[in-house]
């Protein structure tokens, strides 16, 4: 009784809900967008399947089938070629370090120019608005040139260096428009308790503005994650390359088959896919900020 | 009590000189990052500018040349049609996707939502955005196996329905060369358009909507007049990001055709990598790395410039 009672309740709340029914050409455009995400996909689930086969299994069925069964020897054969725990730990290390460090150096600078509004901040705020449009090449050289010099060439630190300073540029840009809309009061209420201005930041701030902050972080890992020409520029033993540099390069050598190459891309994007269901909600949340500011 | 009695006293005696101060200590909070960005990005970059005055091979002594880098580049075809590329890839990159994104965000947002659920249409928005969390790299490994000439998978799906007349060498030819990169960038693109307008129709008030629907607006009507309209301030956001990102264009060549064939795909910081480390004329990398610079900004600042004008003029 109660379930149909609430089932006429619809329609009598939403008297407009005639507009919204599902007549064939709502079904046309639904059909039509199914089948742009399923062309969106297919390059993933062509990866997948031939990164399952056998290369006797490829070579007489073509890319195109199904595995004949689950071959996993390719993934293996691939994964100890490369090495490809290690270039995840570098990956992991150099992503992680550099989203923590981006995360506290956008804080200070943020609290610095959006809480405290010291002078000159427009124009502090355009020099890490123009850090943040500079290509990466006007950089390499110079970069490449001195990283010999202090002998960071080649490390992993020197990286975790560069993007500390690449992301902070434009975290510090997005986290002062946030923090200058902080409010007031708040930080009245704080230094009336006799809380001094680290304090202020490290209790109240921090605190208040973590959302944020983990967008943040997320960026800067995805972002550091992906990168690609610095880290092969600077990263050029086997044992300190991430995962897109290792793929990439070993791409570029033309050595592999086809069934190792899609176990390579396989290898490459499980991470990307792990990280964007981990990472999904905050994902869309932080787009949204950005977006609006 | 006697606590609470003397603590005004003290503040108010703090005060005068702790006007000042404040400015000062607030500064410190900028140090940290003040001595990292002088270290990597202010000095390379005035290095660079540097560089791009001397004839140098990265090992000898760097010889001063002033200018000839710049005027040599003026009479480069190479350097010019890279930055013909470069607008391909604009256009491939920000424009196209921007345009789908649209429409796609509309059609999610006020249509798919409202009769088959928004469960639905977040699925469909997961499934486009997904190539966007792929690592370049990656997504390039993935096409250039796919494009390949010989058993990839688009010359064999080609084949296997009787096209077979249609298979191309979709990356190795110079004519075709440019076009499959850009289609493999709109694909990679079209996600990031489409969450930041759907995040942005959030915000419009429904009532817009519904007041069109009574005076029984069409859907391009409304696409036109409300969507459009409304997410303008996201609509410059994705152009400048996504402009931006395609003239700074490097792994999506590197993987795909490295610059190749015959410089059909081509963009100046591809170039500019060419003659650093493949060419050895460091003077030269740098000059284009600098214009390319040069070019980012000032796009950047056209862009920002107008988005402000387009807000003063609706307020």
């Amino acid at each position: 009784m109660t379930s149909i009672s609430a089932k006429r309740g619809v329609p009598a709340r939403r008297p407009r809900a005639t507009v919204h029914r599902r007549t064939p050409g709502a079904w046309a455009v639904l059909v039509s967008l199914a089948v742009l995400a399923v062309v969106m996909l297919l390059p993933f689930v062509i990866i997948t399947f031939n990164a399952f086969k056998s290369p006797a299994d490829y070579s007489s069925h073509g890319p195109l089938s199904v595995p004949k069964g689950l071959y996993l020897q390719g993934i293996k054969d691939f994964w100890e070629r490369v090495d490809f725990g290690a270039k995840l730990v570098n990956s992991l290390i150099i992503s992680g370090s550099v989203a923590i460090l981006a995360v506290i150096l956008s804080v200070l600078n943020a609290y610095a120019l959006g809480i405290g509004r010291i002078k000159g901040r427009v124009s502090i705020l355009v020099l890490f608005l123009l850090a943040n449009t500079v290509p990466q090449e006007v950089l390499v050289y110079p970069l490449y040139f001195l990283s010999k010099k202090v002998g960071l060439y080649d490390t992993r630190l020197s990286i975790i260096i560069i993007f500390t300073a690449i992301q902070t540029a434009f975290g510090t840009y997005l986290l002062s428009s946030v923090l200058s809309a902080f409010p007031r009061e708040i930080l009245e209420a704080a230094r009336m308790d006799g809380a001094g201005r680290f304090r202020v930041l490290w209790r109240v701030v921090v605190p208040i503005s973590r959302p944020t902050l983990g967008v943040l972080f997320v960026f800067f890992f995805i972002w550091t994650w992906n990168e690609f020409f610095l880290p092969m520029i600077f990263l050029i033993s086997n044992e300190n390359q991430t995962v897109p540099v290792a793929l990439g390069v070993l791409q570029g050598q033309k050595l592999m088959d086809a069934t190792m190459t899609s176990a390579s891309a396989l290898l490459g994007i499980i991470p990307a896919v792990v990280f964007f269901l981990i990472f999904q909600r905050t994902l869309t949340r932080g787009i949204t900020v950005g977006a609006v500011k | 009590m006697t606590q609470t009695l003397s603590a005004p006293p003290a503040e108010a005696v703090s005060k005068p000189t702790g006007r000042p101060r404040r400015g000062l200590s607030y500064s410190v909070y900028l140090i940290p990052s003040a001595v990292l960005f002088v270290a990597v990005i202010l000095v390379p970059f005035v290095m660079n500018i540097g560089f791009s005055l001397t004839k140098w091979d990265g090992i000898g002594s760097p010889e001063w040349v002033g200018l000839d880098n710049y005027t040599k580049l003026l009479s480069d075809g190479t350097f010019w049609a890279s930055f013909g590329h470069n607008v391909a890839l604009v256009f491939a990159m920000a424009i196209i996707p921007l345009m789908i994104g649209l429409v796609l965000a509309a059609a999610l947002f006020d249509f798919i939502a409202k009769r088959f659920g928004p469960r639905t249409a977040a699925v469909l928005r997961a499934c486009v955005y997904l190539p966007q969390v792929l690592p370049f790299a990656v997504a390039g490994i993935v096409w250039a196996w796919i494009l390949a000439p010989d058993n990839g998978a688009l010359n064999s799906a080609l084949k296997a329905v009787g096209l077979a007349s249609l298979r191309e060498d979709w990356l190795g030819d110079q004519k075709l060369a440019l076009y499959t990169v850009m289609g493999v960038m709109i694909w990679v693109q079209i996600g990031f358009p489409l969450v930041v307008f759907m995040a942005g129709l959030q915000r419009v008030d429904p009532s817009l909507y519904e007041a069109a629907d009574i005076d029984g607006a069409s859907w391009w009507r409304k696409f036109w007049h409300i969507t459009v309209p409304q997410i303008r301030p996201e609509i410059y956001v994705v152009l400048l990001t996504c402009t931006v990102a395609a003239i700074k264009s490097f792994d999506k060549i590197f993987i795909l055709t490295k610059g190749g064939p015959g410089g059909a795909t081509t963009v100046p910081a591809y170039y500019s990598y060419q003659n650093f480390f493949e060419k050895t004329q460091v003077g030269y990398g740098a000059a284009i790395a600098t214009v390319l610079t040069l070019i980012i900004v000032a796009v950047t600042a056209v862009l920002i410039s107008r988005q402000n004008k387009a807000e003063g003029a609706d307020r």
